[in-house]
């Protein structure tokens, strides 16, 4: 709990290995899955490598070079894992999209790769310009004004309804979803504020049947925010992004409070929204039937019904790049990217990719664990959470463990606002990964005198 | 704070497992019903592309893969005699399934079948694209032109066992299609063909043959006279025909078509003047438990487990007396196909032993490596040889004498019964010749839809003995 007193300076410094070499070579192993897919590809369709291999391959590892320089610079101490797995699964991701333009010009593979490469730019801009994480616990109530602007912005003219959902704005030709930048705002406005409130939100307040309610104006504040921010996504019908907020809201609260009531509380309050909305709206009924039994229904549901015909016909091991039929499923490019995955790199190559997921998971989660001051935990642990919440549910709901939620596979599915903020995301990581392993003397801010008398100055009722 | 992270990550283990124990779950338990599902057209085009085997008549195939020259589905299938062949061969197509031997024998024409995994092995080693097996049908093809040609526009179907063995020799079935127009390559062609087909008031992807079952008449007097010679009636016992027979417990009653030549005649006369009211009393003599028997045992209310999809034929398990009556001369709820009625011919003429009626002779690879062979199999004995004896003597003399006469051939033994049956006033007859020969050794089922107006049995043998006459005369 006391984690903002640091280590007593004993003179002893921890110092962790940088392993930048280590990095390069696993980036270069990662990134050769999905340059390899892309020639796999082309083999398998037209026996020939494509004749733009050489600037492909330049370009490719070009961005991977960059951003492990920029990291090698800035960020010396950053988990070396991290890196290498976003770039192996955004390089599935590309090659699958380069794939399917081989069936339809629809998901624009070249057009992705130049989101991916301004995703990598954001990264390096991150770890250049965030020298410090700590520098974001500076403006919650600003992030939070900024995010709901950022939630509220498809609503208004700016906004164009694609798939039945009014989340996107378009902007010089271009459409982006503004809840995918939202997402991180929310993720640090939640952090700089729980952190700032936890020991209020832990403490202060009154106990009712055993448990302590925290005090309304140190809680009314974030629920009015929080409430805002579903309120919009319900009415743009985003009920995936309203899942991740929720989420990522439920994690944080219990991560700063330690207490186990929010969580049981969120889960009841879910369950009970949940079991409302089925009842209440044709919308939610009719994902939750797509779910249980699609072939009731098998026009309705072809989508569904067609990424399980390509998860069948895939099998354990997949039919290899280009030799299954993954546009037979609608939206084989930005949703159900994951059935596409696994038709054609079989079941297995979909385990791995989850399995990566996992790792990204669990170095975020391990920044969190080192990571010296609470602010920074706290944006790690939600940050890591919400991106695993989001591959558990769309890949959930493509393989029919959960009702579908329209969200964006992270870092494979096509569209750049994802691509963006994932990368962004990752620069954050890396960031906190980066403050928690250098060495510890560097940063240790030991409990300065002001917050030791904020703290004793709070009355605790009890 | 570690505490709590600590156990998120549990948490988020858990779903992450989930999502691949999930996926583990679908692989093992619903991959295959998945791949087998209908609407899944992954399979059916990957299916559709394939080199399929050919199937075969002697060496001549009915059912061929030729290259189609285009990239995505590579071979085409083609019947170089379609509308012949197409009661036999099925459909073979992209959208609305398959049929007949391209259905049952999908996976040894594909290549797919378990026994030709050595083969596939083979070929994935040699660099051999993968190819199915071919298939030898027991037809003949006089046998099957005679049939068709005989048949013309009529609706009907004639089916032609040789009775030693079971092989099936002829499988018509009429109107016919041309297959080849659903197994096009374009998707909406096939579409339109297939509505055209559907639609088409004389229904001709029917399969008259084998599929459907129809009242069969007075052909089925033969199975009631089994029943009366298993059951101590003998050929010149007298038997009662009335002019009118009234059916117990009802204002019906049931009278002659045909002139009976008395009121007391020997049985064989019954059947060779093709009596009803002589029949109808051995039904109620008879009772409706031994008749349900001895229908039960040629076959009626029996899976049909023929190569093709097959219907099965009906005979009433509950009638009372007066529906017992008209059940001994194939009216009220009596239903066969033609393949069936057949078989009854057959296992009749083959001394009352049954075979098992098969298409398939053989499956082969395309170096005539044998993949697997049929043997003639007996599927029971549903008379003794002494009342199929005497049941072919009186076939032989209906032919000769009776109601069976447009089917004589000169210098060939032939026994057989006809039919006119009544399906429903607002429609016209049907009319049935069942019957066989011994050189060639062929039993027959001739079956038309439409037989006219007049609802005597002399009018059902006039339409459909010729065509049985046909069919033997081919195989002579």
């Amino acid at each position: 709990m006391s984690v903002s007193v640091q280590p007593e300076v004993s003179g002893d410094v921890i110092v962790y290995r940088r392993r930048r070499n280590i990095e390069l070579a696993l980036l270069l192993f990662a990134q050769l899955f999905g340059y390899g897919g892309w020639i796999l590809t082309h083999l398998n369709l037209y026996n020939a490598v494509p004749e733009i291999w050489p600037l492909v391959a330049a370009a490719w590892f070009g961005v991977g070079l960059a951003a492990h320089i920029a990291v090698r610079w800035k960020l010396p101490y950053a988990d070396p894992v991290l890196l290498p797995s976003v770039f192996l699964i955004n390089g599935l991701g590309l090659a699958m999209l380069a794939r399917l333009d081989e069936i339809y010009r629809y998901s624009d593979a070249a057009m992705q790769f130049v989101w991916t490469a301004l995703g990598v730019l954001l990264f390096v801009l991150v770890a250049f310009l965030l020298r410090d994480h700590r520098r974001l616990q500076r403006f919650p109530y600003l992030l939070f004004i900024l995010s709901f602007v950022l939630l509220v912005l498809p609503l208004t003219p700016l906004g164009v309804t694609i798939n039945n959902a009014r989340i996107w704005i378009q902007v010089f030709g271009f459409s982006f979803q503004p809840a995918e930048i939202a997402k991180i705002t929310l993720a640090i406005a939640f952090a700089a504020y729980f952190y700032e409130k936890r020991d209020v939100l832990t403490l202060a307040g009154r106990r009712v049947m055993g448990v302590l309610l925290p005090r309304g104006r140190d809680f009314i504040p974030i629920a009015i925010m929080w409430g805002m921010a579903l309120m919009v996504m319900v009415f743009q019908r985003d009920l995936g992004m309203a899942l991740l907020i929720f989420g990522l809201f439920t994690v944080m609260i219990y991560i700063a409070t330690e207490r186990p009531f929010w969580p049981v509380l969120a889960t009841v309050m879910f369950l009970i929204a949940g079991v409302a909305a089925y009842f209440l709206t044709p919308h939610v009924s009719r994902r939750v039937g797509a779910w249980l039994d699609p072939f009731a229904n098998a026009d309705a549901n072809l989508q569904i019904i067609q990424a399980q015909f390509g998860f069948a016909w895939g099998g354990l091991f997949g039919r290899g790049w280009g030799m299954g039929r993954p546009a037979l499923t609608p939206l084989p490019h930005s949703d159900f990217i994951a059935g596409s995955i696994g038709e054609e790199l079989g079941v297995l190559g979909l385990m791995a990719v989850i399995i990566l997921y996992a790792v990204i998971f669990s170095r975020g989660l391990k920044a969190a664990l080192l990571c010296p001051d609470g602010f920074g935990k706290l944006l790690a642990g939600g940050l890591s959470f919400v991106l695993a919440l989001q591959v558990f549910a769309i890949i959930g709901g493509v393989t029919r463990l959960l009702p579908l939620t329209g969200l964006t596979t992270p870092f494979m599915s096509q569209g750049g606002s994802s691509m963006v903020s994932n990368w962004i995301l990752i620069g954050i990581l890396m960031v906190i990964s980066h403050r928690a392993r250098m060495p510890q003397t560097a940063t240790a801010t030991p409990t300065s005198r002001a917050e030791i008398e904020d703290n004793s100055t709070e009355l605790i009722a009890r | 704070m570690n505490g709590p992270l600590r156990k998120v990550s549990i948490v988020v283990a858990v779903m992450m497992a989930a999502l691949l124990l999930n996926l583990t779950y679908m692989t093992t338990f619903r991959q295959e019903a998945l791949l087998e599902h209908p609407l899944n057209r992954r399979v059916r085009d990957a299916e559709f592309a394939r080199d399929r085997g050919a199937i075969l008549v002697g060496n001549v195939p009915i059912a061929i893969s030729e290259p189609s020259g285009n990239a995505t589905v590579p071979f085409e299938r083609v019947y170089p005699d379609g509308e012949r062949w197409a009661p036999v061969t099925g459909w073979f197509t992209r959208i609305h399934g398959t049929s007949g031997l391209e259905q049952s024998y999908s996976s040894d024409l594909s290549g797919t079948a378990s026994q030709q995994v050595i083969n596939r092995i083979v070929d994935v080693m040699t660099g051999r694209s993968s190819s199915g097996a071919n298939i030898s049908t027991t037809l003949d093809a006089d046998a099957q032109a005679a049939a068709m040609r005989a048949l013309g526009n009529a609706r009907g179907a004639a089916v032609a066992i040789d009775y030693e063995t079971g092989e099936i020799l002829a499988l018509a079935s009429t109107p016919s299609y041309d297959p080849n127009t659903l197994s096009t390559l374009s998707t909406s062609d096939e579409i339109d063909n297939w509505n055209a087909l559907l639609n088409a008031e004389d229904e001709p992807l029917k399969n008259r043959g084998t599929r459907e079952v129809y009242p069969p008449g007075s052909t089925f007097k033969i199975v009631t006279a089994a029943a009366a010679i298993e059951n101590g009636i003998l050929p010149d016992t007298i038997v009662d025909s009335p002019a009118s027979l009234r059916l117990p417990n009802s204002s019906h009653s049931m009278g002659n078509s045909t002139n009976c030549g008395g009121e007391q005649i020997p049985l064989e006369q019954a059947l060779s003047t093709s009596c009803n009211t002589a029949f109808g009393q051995l039904g109620l003599d008879l009772g409706a438990d031994v008749m349900l028997d001895m229908a039960e045992r040629f076959g009626f209310n029996q899976e049909q487990t023929i190569d093709i999809q097959a219907a099965t034929s009906r005979y009433p398990a509950d009638a009372d007396a007066a529906q017992t009556a008209l059940s001994a001369i194939g009216q009220y709820e009596v239903a066969s196909s033609p393949l069936q009625m057949a078989q009854v011919v057959a296992a009749i003429a083959n001394d009352g032993v049954m075979m098992q009626p098969y298409l398939v002779d053989a499956v082969t690879t395309r170096d005539l490596q044998v993949i697997s062979s049929t043997d003639p199999s007996e599927i029971g004995r549903p008379i003794s040889e002494a009342t199929a004896r005497m049941l072919q003597e009186m076939m032989v003399t209906t032919v000769r004498d009776g109601t069976g006469r447009p089917a004589r051939i000169d210098g060939v033994t032939i026994g057989g019964k006809t039919g006119t049956a009544q399906s429903s006033p607002e429609r016209p007859n049907y009319a049935w010749f069942v019957g066989y020969a011994t050189e060639p050794r062929v039993a027959i089922a001739v079956f038309v839809e439409d037989a006219g107006v007049a609802a005597d049995d002399i009018s059902g043998g006039r339409l459909a003995a010729p065509i049985f006459r046909a069919v033997v005369e081919a195989l002579r």
